[in-house]
C-alpha cells in the first residue's frame, strides 16, 4: 500500500422505488460528496438508479468467510423454523 | 473493452509464490468444479489470485488506453449526433476501466499499484489500441470489429469463477452491445454512400481485420496458461475457439454491406459450417506487444501526460476535502 490512493467507498444503488439498495462496486474519492458524484458517473450512466449510498469500505464490518460454517451453524439444526417441517393432514385447506 | 489471452509475467513477480496447502487447493478446486463462485475474501490459491490480478488489471488498462484511438475523432465527428454518440462511447470505456479496477482491488492490489505499473510500462494492455485511427471509417471498424471481438471474449467471462470479475463483466457486456451496433451502423452508412465513402469503409476493414483477429491472443498451442485458466473456470473457451466464432459471425456481416474481408484464404467449409481463414502474422503481433506497434509510444505518452495534467485537480480536491474535514471537526 503506497497510501497515494484516495479512500475507497463501496457503492450501493436502488434501481427503483420499492427495491432495496444493492452493492454495485466501488470508487475512490477525496470526500463523501465526491464519492457520490463518482458513483453516479460510473454506475448510473443509463438511469440504473434512483438512489445511491456510498460508505467507506473501511467502515464495513464483514463476517469472515473462513468461519462461515461456524458462524451460521446455530441456524442449521432448526429446521422447525420452516413451514415445510410441519405435517398437515390431507384435506385441510388454506394453511 | 477487452482482455487478451496473453501470457504475461505476474505484475508482482518480486513476491515469491506462497506454498499453498494441498488439501485447501483441492477443496478450492472442488468449489470451482461445482460452479460455486469465489468471492473476495474467500481462500484461494496464490496463483489463482495472481492470474486474476494480472488479467483484470490488464483488461482495465486496455479500456483506459482504448479511449485514445476513438477520442482522436471526437472533435472531427461528421455530425453532432455522431459526436454525442462517440463521446458516450468513450465515457463508457472509462467506466469499464473503473469497474475492472474496482474488481481487481478486491484481490488485494491497490489502484495506485496498478496505475503505476501501467504508466511505467510494466503492465500490458491489448495490442489492438496501438494502431492509428486514420479516417472516420476507423471509428466504424473499431465499434464493429474491435468491440465485436471484445463481446465474443467477454460474454463467457460473465460466468467466470471469480464473482467480482463476473459481475463487472455483466455490466460491461450490457453496454458493449451499443458500441458494436453503432460501429456497424457507421459502416452501413458509408457503404450506402458515395464510392469514395465505400472505399473508405473497405480500407478501414482492410487495416482492422487482422489486428482484430489477434485480439484473441496467441494460438492455443502457444498459450501456456490457457489450460490452467480453463481448469479454474476463469476462461470458458480457448483463444482459437473464440477467434473462430468471431470469424463465423463477422464474415456474413461484411458480405451484407458489400465489403470484402482481406483474406485470400477465406472460405466456408460446407462440412463444418465454419470459415477457414489464413495464417495470422504472429510476428506483427509479437512486435506490437513488445512495444513496436505504430502507436505504442504515443499511447503511453498521452496517458502519462493526462495523469500529469490532472495532478492539480487531484491536489485541489484533496485540499478542499482536508479543509472541509478540519471545519467539521472544529
Amino acid at each position: 500500500m503506497t497510501g497515494k490512493d484516495w479512500p475507497l467507498y463501496e457503492v450501493f444503488i436502488r434501481t427503483k422505488s420499492g427495491l432495496s439498495h444493492r452493492h454495485a462496486g466501488s470508487v475512490h474519492a477525496a470526500d463523501d460528496e465526491m464519492a457520490l458524484n463518482h458513483a453516479r458517473d460510473v454506475y448510473t450512466r443509463r438511469n440504473e438508479g434512483v438512489s445511491i449510498w456510498v460508505v467507506r469500505s473501511s467502515n464495513i464490518v464483514a463476517s469472515d468467510p473462513a468461519e462461515t460454517d461456524a458462524f451460521f451453524e446455530p441456524a442449521k439444526d432448526k429446521i422447525y423454523r420452516h413451514p415445510t417441517f410441519y405435517e398437515i393432514p390431507d384435506g385441510v385447506e388454506n394453511i | 473493452m477487452y482482455t487478451q489471452g496473453l501470457d504475461q509475467k505476474s505484475n508482482r513477480s518480486d513476491v515469491p509464490p506462497q506454498q499453498d496447502d494441498a488439501a485447501a487447493v483441492a477443496a478450492f478446486q472442488a468449489r470451482v468444479d461445482a460452479e460455486e463462485k469465489i468471492e473476495a475474501k474467500d481462500w484461494m490459491p496464490d496463483a489463482y489470485r495472481r492470474t486474476l490480478v494480472r488479467q483484470i488489471s490488464q483488461h482495465a488498462h486496455s479500456e483506459i488506453i482504448g479511449m485514445q484511438p476513438e477520442a482522436n475523432w471526437l472533435t472531427r465527428a461528421p455530425t453532432l449526433r455522431r459526436k454525442s454518440i462517440l463521446l458516450a462511447k468513450v465515457q463508457d470505456e472509462a467506466g469499464h476501466g473503473l469497474y475492472l479496477y474496482s474488481a481487481a482491488e478486491t484481490l488485494g492490489v491497490t489502484r495506485d499499484e496498478m496505475v503505476t505499473d501501467l504508466l511505467s510500462g510494466k503492465a500490458k494492455y491489448s495490442s489492438i489500441f496501438n494502431y492509428p485511427t486514420l479516417t472516420w471509417a476507423d471509428i466504424g471498424a473499431i465499434g464493429w470489429l474491435v468491440d465485436g471481438a471484445a463481446i465474443m471474449n467477454q460474454i463467457p467471462l460473465c460466468r467466470c469463477s471469480y464473482g467480482p470479475y463476473a459481475r463487472a463483466m455483466v455490466r460491461v457486456c450490457k453496454e458493449e452491445s451499443f458500441h458494436q451496433r453503432q460501429g456497424y451502423e457507421i459502416m452501413v452508412e458509408l457503404c450506402r454512400g458515395s464510392s469514395e465513402q465505400k472505399e473508405m469503409a473497405q480500407d478501414a476493414l482492410n487495416r482492422w481485420w487482422w489486428p482484430s483477429l489477434m485480439m484473441f491472443g496467441p494460438s492455443d498451442q502457444h498459450s501456456r496458461h490457457s489450460a490452467q485458466s480453463m481448469a479454474w473456470k476463469i476462461k470458458r473457451f480457448t483463444n482459437d475457439e473464440l477467434r473462430q466464432k468471431f470469424v463465423d459471425v463477422t464474415v456474413p456481416q461484411a458480405e451484407f454491406i458489400g465489403l470484402k474481408v482481406p483474406d485470400a484464404d477465406l472460405s466456408l467449409d460446407a462440412e463444418t459450417g465454419h470459415y477457414r481463414f489464413g495464417e495470422i502474422d504472429w510476428q506483427e503481433f509479437m512486435d506490437v506487444l513488445a512495444g513496436n506497434g505504430p502507436c505504442n509510444q504515443l499511447r503511453m505518452q498521452t496517458r502519462r501526460q493526462a495523469q500529469d495534467n490532472g495532478g492539480w485537480v487531484r491536489d485541489a480536491a484533496q485540499a478542499y476535502a482536508d479543509k472541509h474535514a478540519t471545519r467539521v471537526a472544529a
